[in-house]
């Protein structure tokens, strides 16, 4: 085997960087190839339900139709405009509330002392033994006309009608805020950790109150952590399917909920494909911003 | 020993003055963590623009005792006042003090002149005085030309300088360094020491320091607290410590010593002598020792107070008989260890005044030691 690797011209370190580079041309790389195509195909009721791109002639004449009219249907559609926005409406409101809600955790988590850290570290982990699934389908539960929380409103005598909670925008938050708010905390708490706290002893030396040490030396130190959780929460959240139709109004137009049924009910897979391959567009760009904020960032994650 | 840059100037001892009021008082003041007393009732007086450095091994309490004048600890028990006011209680960001922090926590984020502008901007100082200011502070500690840098594009003694210039900006009544020269090299340290020195001396600020090192100690000091297990030992100038220790403690932590134990056999208002099973002849010093007479006591005598020679003094007092065990050649003086009859192995330091000294005393030699009269120092715990 080494001997062969050597007559090939390969050394060990060049196999080892080389499996990482595989992995994703096999399971990235290829299989967007694959949607890029089919995105470009025409839709025909057949198996698959598209036409070829390339197409024999059998007059030595090899054809390639690319149809861009997919995409043009994204343009011409405001449909697919509005599904758009309004997943990034989502999207970014909920990380939001990630923010707000996981940023005070992370910090508490991390100031708190090294043996309750890691029980409170692995309590954030927890919802992660339950299935995904499961635990949207509890909040049907929680939140529905005769659920918990409409119960126990009503049995205190606050309310006389249930409040409508389900299949309503707050639902789609709740349930995204609930979901995701792990990934918020986790790079926040590796960074808030880390931190050197006589930068705040420093600060508080100099005249800072607790406060205004928190607004300028945590804050700024935690950007970072705070990028990095962002994303982690923004791009799944934009293309979420599973909390808006479990329990969102049926009506809400998300861009996962749009691709789901271009695919599976209309089976429109050429504009299924288009409607994902605008998606991945619509989210390298985030992913650009935050790979060229990190590189023009010296290693002690400093600002300007 | 190093010598004191302050040996030339004018005498500056406030404390010798009754009359000289303390700018920082600290009374009967104990921090307990749990059971353990970091800081064990320390009372201290601190006069204005002394270098009083706190010295001491490490888990001694001299951080804490820094921390508490800080702010960052509040005191179990006792109280601090710095220039006639109560510190007690008043949080570090209201205290007329600041800190040079040992890690030098210099904000990683900020450039040098922003580091140094922090803390007027707390102030909400106007932008052209901060400016000014901070522009005067990096001259002084020579970093104007790199205001715009990061902290992670400085050395280590670049930070250094940032981290005091960010301290004494705020011109504070008090200025506290932890271990301000640990982290530089030995050639930087000793640069550094000189330049601290002078700055104080232009600024006119009081400085406290906290310091392992004896010899930075040593240098930097007006005055030096030695600090044991919580509490202060001695305090005084680095002489007085070094020549006249109250304790064995204090004459074994600074440089090192021949600790002779004996008893009284004569004591006099004016002279004791001392038996000591070590030595065939008796320790004779010309001063008298508050003890009972047979009481145990120890003679502390320096090694480069000892003398070596061939012949066999003519002296009743004071001398020994030995044999050289080993020397160590340091360019500048030589160490000797030289062992009495009774095992017991004495050192002593000489001198390299002569560049070539054929007949220098070798090993094995036999050899007499001698002191002076004035040479030992007797303890009596």
């Amino acid at each position: 085997m080494k001997s062969l690797l050597k007559r090939l011209g390969l050394e060990g370190r060049t196999v080892v960087t080389a499996i990482p580079y595989l992995w994703l041309l096999l399971f990235f790389l290829i299989p967007f190839v694959i949607v890029l195509k089919i995105s470009f195909s025409t839709s025909q009721i057949a198996m698959p339900p598209y036409e070829p791109l390339l197409h024999w002639t059998g007059d030595k004449v090899m054809q390639i139709k690319l149809n861009l009219g997919n995409f043009a249907f994204l343009v011409e559609d405001d449909l697919y405009w509005r599904a758009y926005l309004n997943s990034i409406k989502v999207a970014a409101v909920s990380t939001i509330l990630c923010l707000l809600i996981g940023y005070p955790m992370a910090y508490a988590m991390a100031r708190s002392n090294p043996s309750t850290r890691n029980i409170l570290l692995l309590l954030v982990a927890l919802p992660f033994f339950t299935s995904f699934l499961l635990r949207v389908y509890a909040w049907i539960g929680i939140l529905k006309n005769n659920g918990f929380i409409n119960n126990a409103l009503i049995s205190l005598g606050l309310i006389d009608q249930p409040i409508q909670m389900l299949q309503t925008d707050f639902a789609v938050y709740i349930g995204i805020v609930y979901s995701y708010l792990p990934f918020m905390i986790m790079p926040l708490y590796a960074n808030l950790e880390k931190m050197d706290l006589t930068l705040l002893e420093a600060a508080a030396d100099l005249g800072s109150r607790p406060w205004q040490g928190f607004l300028k030396i945590t804050l700024p130190l935690s950007k970072p952590g705070i990028i990095a959780g962002c994303l982690l929460v923004f791009i799944p959240a934009v293309g979420e399917f599973v909390i808006p139709s479990l329990l969102g109004d049926p009506g809400m137009l998300m861009i996962g909920k749009v691709l789901w049924t271009e695919f599976f009910n209309n089976r429109d897979w050429p504009v299924a494909s288009a409607v994902a391959i605008a998606l991945l567009l619509f989210l390298v760009i985030p992913i650009m911003f935050l790979d060229r904020a990190q590189n023009a960032e010296p290693e002690e994650g400093g600002r300007k | 020993m190093a010598t004191s840059p302050r040996a030339t100037q004018q005498k500056f001892e406030p404390w010798t003055d009754p009359d000289a009021k303390p700018y920082v008082r600290i009374e009967k003041v104990t921090k307990k963590f749990g059971d353990f007393i970091a800081v064990d009732d320390v009372s201290l007086s601190i006069y204005k623009k002394e270098i009083f450095c706190l010295l001491g091994a490490s888990g001694c309490g001299k951080t804490t005792l820094l921390r508490m004048l800080a702010g960052f600890e509040r005191p179990t028990s006792g109280k601090i006042f710095i220039d006639g006011v109560d510190m007690t209680s008043i949080p570090p960001y209201e205290r007329p003090v600041n800190m040079m922090f040992q890690s030098y926590a210099i904000f990683p984020h900020m450039t040098v002149e922003q580091n140094v502008a922090f803390g007027l901007k707390q102030e909400r100082l106007k932008k052209d005085e901060i400016e000014s200011r901070v522009n005067d502070m990096l001259n002084l500690v020579r970093m104007g030309q790199f205001a715009k840098r990061k902290p992670h594009q400085l050395s280590g003694g670049q930070r250094q300088r940032v981290a005091l210039a960010r301290s004494l900006v705020k011109k504070p009544k008090l200025l506290l360094l932890d271990e301000p020269l640990a982290a530089l090299d030995k050639k930087l340290r000793e640069h550094t020491q000189f330049e601290l020195i002078n700055i104080q001396e232009t600024l006119g600020v009081t400085f406290v320091v906290v310091t392992h090192d004896q010899e930075e100690a040593m240098t930097l000091s007006t005055r030096i607290g030695l600090m044991n297990h919580g509490e202060i030992v001695q305090v005084g100038t680095p002489s007085e410590i070094y020549e006249y220790p109250s304790s064995r403690f204090v004459s074994e932590f600074i440089g090192s010593v021949n600790m002779f134990e004996g008893r009284l056999v004569e004591d006099e208002p004016s002279y004791v002598r001392i038996g000591c099973d070590d030595l065939e002849a008796p320790i004779y010093v010309d001063h008298g020792v508050s003890s009972a007479p047979g009481a145990t006591v120890w003679a502390a005598i320096r090694p480069e107070k000892i003398t070596i020679s061939r012949e066999k003094p003519d002296a009743t007092d004071n001398w020994a008989a030995a044999i050289v065990q080993d020397i160590a050649y340091m360019g500048d003086m030589s160490i000797y260890l030289l062992r009495l009859d009774s095992g017991k192995v004495v050192r002593v330091t000489q001198p390299n005044i002569y560049r070539h000294a054929d007949d220098r005393i070798t090993w094995e030699e036999h050899v007499y030691l001698q002191w002076y009269p004035e040479s030992p120092v007797v303890v009596t715990k």
